[in-house]
């Protein structure tokens, strides 16, 4: 089906990427996450094909200019890799600057935004405790003020990229209960009382580095604080907007995959005297991976089309999150049989994106809370 | 200096193409198309030798149909400077390309050509030399290292039996082997740079060349099929399947 919405510049940038992603992530995306790393400089050269600029001004390093369907192209390219890993640890950084460029002050974006954007510096977004994720109303981090700074105090867990991160945008409560008593600070790693320890047994994303993060009465200098006390919670809503896009888009790229090596098993696989591909079970399989792929590409066009406008429609966004995790899933485990005991092998994409898809599900807002947040901003 | 790099646009490599049931070519509906992997090292070499302050414009040209536009648009998002675009949808063949080159060489008075050792997609390796025959030009083919040194350029070649060195004045032609270089990736800022960047719309009339092939294909087939190998025992009984039955010792 033709793309109502391509311009010749998004196939250009989407082509530049596809190249990209084959020659640099693929060949070696199953060596780095068996090996539970990748090295730094994939983060340069993402960084200088312009991947972490969306929305942030040339001045601080960005590309000047924001375009949702290219966010998407690159999300669904990327993750059709199926190395979700390398993925996440990558684009971890653009949950961050986000904040950043919208609360800091000159100073800070000037030193901090163009490391990150160019990837010669890790950031990482430090919101999730050990207590909770899903209520981030409940935070118990507590930051209180000492002297011409502020002394952090608490645990954050589940930080993508939070072991190599330079930089971490950390949610700390201020004032009182609630989400109006949360406050937002930059505490950069090396920061007195500031630890971190690696999560190393995770289901998937092997290639991602994941940290528990310490913080002992941590100094933080005034400076450091992003946006004014109580009222940083809210600022930082739209960039879980972006979030949720990428993730829906990742997760469209991970269908793809899925169906894409489902059919080329299943043509080649022959039982029962022919291929697979000419069992009605299976080709039924195709038809509803597909059709499932196809509706999410479509919703994710018309948001993506809906963003450019200048709207920011976050109900469909956390409903598209939800389509897109489930579409994922369903996806990986339809493939998963097609391949019957091969796809239960370890080394191929299908395997690695069937244990990835649940991460999809739960982070940047589960399934569950994002149904909940849909039906309230359908004004429910 | 001022470098031309002529561009084709072709079957992407990734492609498995098909032969059409008619054997009169193959089957480019719906079929991804990118620029030539050689032209693409020869952009990039052009744009390596500006970067070292070597030369001062990049100028591509693409002799295709209207799509061939969106390869010379990928050349100037790597960092070429201009275009040129001599739209067609003939067939053309490697000697009406020389000829419109030369042309071209003729108005914008480049130093360097820089052109791929052939195109992936009709492999015929001769645009190149065809282009030095008709300019009078020195030439440095299958060029896996490019020097400049004062007026000469020193092009070390990948030959049959290994590598060989040749030097000669300028102005000169050069094409490009697989070795020369890794072609840098589009960037984003760069795609939406050469938005910007003009393309001089052309056609081969403006030049006076005709067009029409030389060539003539009489039939389009698949390559015979793999056929299923042998295991041999021992080194004896491969050394004598190899002289007694294949035939090549
Ligand atoms: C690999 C990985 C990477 C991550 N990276 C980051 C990161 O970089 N930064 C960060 O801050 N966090 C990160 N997270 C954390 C993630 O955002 C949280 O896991 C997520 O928000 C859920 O929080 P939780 O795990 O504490 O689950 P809980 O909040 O304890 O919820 C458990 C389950 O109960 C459900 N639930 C909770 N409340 C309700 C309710 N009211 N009604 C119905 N169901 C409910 C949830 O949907 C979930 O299924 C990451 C997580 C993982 C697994
Ligand atoms: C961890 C593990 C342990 C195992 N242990 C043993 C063991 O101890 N001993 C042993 O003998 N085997 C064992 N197996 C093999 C297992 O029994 C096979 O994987 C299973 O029978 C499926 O065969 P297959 O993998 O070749 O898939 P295929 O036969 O190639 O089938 C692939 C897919 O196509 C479907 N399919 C096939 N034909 C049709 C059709 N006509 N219509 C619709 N759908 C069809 C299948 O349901 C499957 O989903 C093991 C497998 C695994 C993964």
């Amino acid at each position: 089906m033709q793309n109502p919405f391509d311009t010749a510049e998004r196939k250009a940038f989407r082509e530049s990427v596809e190249a990209f992603v084959a020659r640099e992530i693929a060949p070696f995306a199953n060596e780095w996450d068996e090996a539970g790393d990748f090295p730094w400089e994939l983060h340069r050269q993402a960084g200088a094909l312009g991947l972490f600029g969306f929305g942030i001004d040339e001045a601080y390093g960005g590309l000047g200019f924001d375009d949702a369907f290219m966010r998407m192209d690159s999300g669904v390219t990327l993750a059709y890799t199926g190395a979700g890993g390398v993925n996440a640890s990558l684009g971890c950084r653009n949950i961050m600057t986000g904040p950043i460029a919208k609360l800091a002050s000159e100073e800070i974006r000037r030193a901090v935004l163009p490391e990150i954007i160019s990837g010669r510096e890790g950031g990482a977004l430090a919101m999730t405790e050990p207590s909770g994720g899903s209520d981030l109303s409940r935070m118990k981090t507590r930051a209180v003020r000492d002297g011409q700074g502020w002394r952090i105090s608490g645990e954050k867990t589940f930080i993508t990229g939070g072991m190599k991160a330079r930089w971490y945008v950390v949610g700390a409560r201020t004032g009182s209960e609630g989400f109006g008593g949360i406050s937002l600070f930059l505490v950069e790693a090396g920061s007195q009382g500031f630890n971190r320890t690696p999560i190393k047994n995770k289901m998937g994303w092997w290639a991602s580095d994941t940290a528990t993060l310490h913080f002992d009465d941590c100094y933080v200098p005034a400076g450091n604080q992003l946006g004014e006390e109580g009222l940083c919670l809210l600022a930082i809503m739209e960039n879980f907007n972006f979030e949720r896009l990428a993730l829906a888009s990742g997760c469209l790229g991970m269908a793809k995959r899925c169906l894409d090596d489902a059919i080329g098993w299943a043509k080649e696989r022959e039982t029962f005297g022919k291929p697979l591909i000419r069992h009605q079970v299976i080709r039924h399989k195709i038809a509803d991976m597909s059709m499932r792929i196809d509706a999410l590409e479509a919703y994710l066009r018309a948001i993506a089309w809906t963003m450019n406008e200048g709207e920011m429609p976050a109900a469909e966004l956390a409903k598209v999150k939800v389509l897109g995790s489930t579409t994922a899933e369903f996806c990986a485990s339809e493939a998963m049989q097609i391949l019957g005991g091969a796809g239960y092998l370890r080394g191929q994409a299908i395997e690695r994106i069937y244990r990835e898809v649940k991460v999809m599900a739960i982070g940047g807002g589960s399934e569950e809370i994002m149904r909940d947040l849909a039906v309230k901003q359908m004004g429910l | 200096m001022k470098i031309l790099v002529p561009v084709k646009r072709v079957v992407d490599y990734n492609v498995k193409v098909r032969v059409k049931p008619d054997q009169t070519g193959v089957d480019l509906a719906n079929v991804k198309m990118s620029m030539n992997p050689f032209c693409e090292i020869a952009v990039e070499e052009a744009i390596r030798m500006k970067e070292k302050g070597l030369a001062e414009e990049i100028v591509v040209v693409s002799i295709g149909p209207a799509g061939a536009q969106e390869t010379i648009r990928t050349a100037l998002a790597m960092g070429a400077d201009r275009g040129i675009h001599v739209t067609t949808d003939a067939i053309v063949e490697p000697l009406a390309v020389a000829k419109i080159l030369a042309k071209i060489a003729g108005e914008e008075s480049p130093e360097l050509i820089i052109l791929g050792k052939q195109a992936i997609d009709d492999d015929a390796n001769a645009t190149g030399q065809m282009l030095g025959a008709l300019l009078g030009w020195p030439q440095g083919t299958f060029a896996s290292k490019v020097e400049k040194d004062g007026d000469t350029l020193k092009v070390t070649r990948e030959i049959d039996g290994g590598l060989q060195t040749v030097s000669f004045g300028l102005p000169a032609i050069v094409t490009t082997d697989l070795r020369l270089n890794e072609p840098r990736y589009a960037s984003l800022p760069n795609i939406m740079k050469a938005k910007r960047k003009p393309i001089d719309a052309k056609a081969p009339e403006d030049y006076g060349v005709d067009l029409t092939p030389r060539l003539e294909v009489l039939k389009v087939a698949e390559p015979p099929k793999r056929q299923g190998g042998v295991k041999v025992e021992t080194v004896a009984e491969l050394v004598s399947k190899l002289k007694n039955e294949a035939g090549v010792l």
